[in-house]
């Protein structure tokens, strides 16, 4: 039922033998229940575990995980009237970043979040959750629109980074994720960005220029994949485990470093196991940073969120 | 022997032989057309190749003599930043190989930020170094930015900034990821006050450095033949799995695409910086003389 990654190899076996023993007929020799709740006890014990000290990459392959509840998931449990909305005016639609109308609790915000599509078919409609340039320039729309109406931002990261494509680099990736940094930073409405899986490089950043970040407890948000600092400073593509250490890209981390404000915990072994536990937390987590942000004022709110920045890694500066 | 050193090529000199005496960095051979040129000869042309004008990389400090009046300027300290932070180490230790870069250019980090007069204009001017680790940006590059950004607001000078770097410096991870906000801000708040924000593409501009501050120019001028891009040609090359078109990422296809609004040769780069820049700050340099002469103050050779 499960995609079990590497490490969850004694984990997926008791959860096996458990399907099997559902599956048996109950001939009322041997209690079937008993022995189901026993090896469930079993594999709680060794998801806690597990769970309880993941190594920088496994927590990649987590935040990486195929039945990770990805941005369109979160769109459709917290947000209301969600109302999509297409394209760049310039030159096309980039299924990549998803955003539009919709409510939160009530109010109406801009959502906007990189998807990475949950099937086959929907990874290639997505690409993989990489954006175009035309992706961020949507991104840039929408947040110019939400601050013309004072709505605030919800902004959701989910991206192994932008798309490295011939096309995009002809269309200026660089100039539109440059663009869509600026225009956070423009914004006097609230922005609150959760990187709920992958948060890779200037991709994630581009969305992620906010006045409150809040991290899940196995995303990752580096300057690079551990795979490719692995192969640039190490010219070894399989010392990803090593770069994935060196890089300090967990939720833990961060919030030490002063990158995040927060972490939002997951469901024991991830958020994939109990999505609508997570969905709920999430909307727990971006409630809360926004009753704090509601109150401001649009100068007030951009000033911060410009401080935030700059006080972030400056012994000097305050 | 200086005959010997001066004129002599790289080919007489091996049939002469022996001259234990003529270092071989006096020759430079093009990366572009193969030719061997006198380090003088460079020198002379901006460091670019007298056979097929190629642009070789230029150091922070000849591109600042380049550009400021007489090749005078004063550079600021830049405030020290936390080293290592995240106490990084691949084959080897970041704080060796910063450690090595140092000795070897004799800089404190990628960046210098210097203000002197371009045109009789005071200016402010930030650029990477190439030879420092790729120029690649971490804290102390962005922090220089800021400073850069400051110094220029309360100057009440125009910024040029003139990026030569692979991009974000991995070895301050998720840190160098961050400068490409917090340049970002900088350059925000000198858009904010009203200042002429200028941008000069040199090779190579690429990654987390053309993504943030790089593109950000209110005028973005190329330097012939500057690479210039998001991801890496190599990168894109595995993703899409073929052959990159001729000139791809070259400051000319930039500026085919629109991305980029004029390439400029290194000779002619001062001459329109100060034009530019003389347009955007001096908006109406006749009106004021005209205001001086209506006012009765006498005619212009006496005002001056
Ligand atoms: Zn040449």
């Amino acid at each position: 039922m499960h995609n079990y990654l590497d490490f969850e190899k004694p984990i997926a076996e008791l959860e096996g033998k458990i399907e099997e023993l559902r599956h048996l007929t109950s001939d009322g020799e041997l209690n079937i229940a008993d022995e189901v709740s026993k090896l469930q006890g079993k594999v709680d014990k060794l998801l806690r575990q597990t769970y309880g000290k993941l190594s920088p990459w496994q927590k990649t392959q987590i935040a990486r995980h195929p039945d990770r509840p990805h941005a369109v998931h979160y769109i459709e449990t917290l947000i209301e009237d969600f109302t999509p909305l297409a394209g760049d005016r310039a030159f096309a639609e980039d299924r990549a970043i998803v955003g539009g109308l919709g409510r939160f609790r009530g109010s109406s915000v801009v959502v906007i979040g990189t998807e990475k599509g949950a099937d086959t078919e929907g990874r290639v409609a997505h690409n993989f959750g990489m954006a175009r340039p035309e992706g961020y320039r949507k991104a840039i729309r929408l947040m110019e629109m939400a601050d013309r109406f004072k709505l605030p931002v919800i902004t959701l990261v989910d991206t192994p980074g932008a798309y490295p494509g011939v096309d995009a680099e002809a269309r200026g990736q660089a100039e539109a994720i440059a663009r869509c940094i600026e225009t956070c930073f423009s914004l006097k409405v609230p922005l609150v960005s959760v990187i709920i899986g992958e948060g890779g490089s200037g991709g994630a950043m581009a969305l992620a220029s906010a006045n409150t970040v809040l991290m899940l407890e196995h995303a990752i948000y580096s300057v690079i994949s551990p795979e490719g600092c692995a192969s640039i400073l190490w010219r070894d593509g399989e010392q990803s485990k090593v770069a994935a250490e060196a890089l300090k890209l967990t939720a833990e981390d961060l919030l030490k470093l002063g990158i995040i404000e927060a972490i939002i915990a997951e469901p024991l072994g991830g958020a994939h196991r109990s999505p609508e536990t997570m969905q709920a937390s999430v909307g727990e987590a971006i409630a809360g940073a926004l009753k704090g942000l509601g109150a401001l004022d649009g100068g007030v709110l951009r000033t911060r969120r410009r401080e935030r920045f700059l006080k972030i890694g400056s012994a000097a500066r305050d | 022997m200086n005959w010997l050193k001066n004129i002599v090529r790289p080919k007489l000199k091996q049939l002469v032989g022996g001259q234990k005496d003529i270092p071989d960095n006096l020759w430079q051979k093009c990366p572009n057309c193969a030719e061997m040129n006198f380090h003088r000869d460079l020198e002379n042309n901006f460091q670019v190749c007298p056979h097929c004008g190629h642009h070789l990389r230029l150091s922070a400090s000849d591109r600042l003599k380049m550009l400021f009046d007489e090749g005078e300027y004063q550079s600021i300290e830049l405030m020290a930043s936390e080293i290592d932070p995240l106490k990084f180490r691949d084959r080897r230790k970041y704080t060796d190989r910063l450690k090595e870069a140092k000795s070897k250019t004799g800089l404190e980090d990628a960046l210098t930020v210097a203000h002197g007069r371009m045109g009789g204009i005071n200016v402010v001017v930030a650029a990477l170094d190439f030879s420092f680790m790729g120029g690649s940006m971490g804290v102390a590059v962005g922090e220089g930015l800021i400073s850069a950004a400051r110094l220029a607001i309360v100057q009440d000078a125009p910024l040029i900034v003139v990026p030569s770097s692979g991009g974000a410096r991995m070895q301050e991870g998720i840190l160098s990821l961050m400068q490409m906000a917090r340049t970002t801000i900088a350059v925000e708040e000198v858009k904010d006050a009203g200042l002429p924000y200028i941008v000069v593409l040199t090779d190579p501009t690429t990654g987390g450095v053309s993504a943030s501050f790089a593109m950000l120019g209110d005028v973005a001028i190329a330097e012939t033949g500057a690479v210039i891009g998001f991801a890496g040609a190599r990168v894109i090359e595995q993703t899409i799995r073929e052959k990159l078109p001729e000139g791809f990422q070259r400051a000319e296809y930039l500026l085919d695409h629109g991305m980029v609004d004029m390439v400029v040769r290194r000779h002619d780069l001062r001459a329109t910086l100060i034009r530019v820049i003389g347009l955007l700050i001096n908006t109406s340099p006749a009106a004021d003389v005209l205001a001086i002469s209506a006012s009765g103050r006498g005619s212009l050779e006496d005002e001056s």
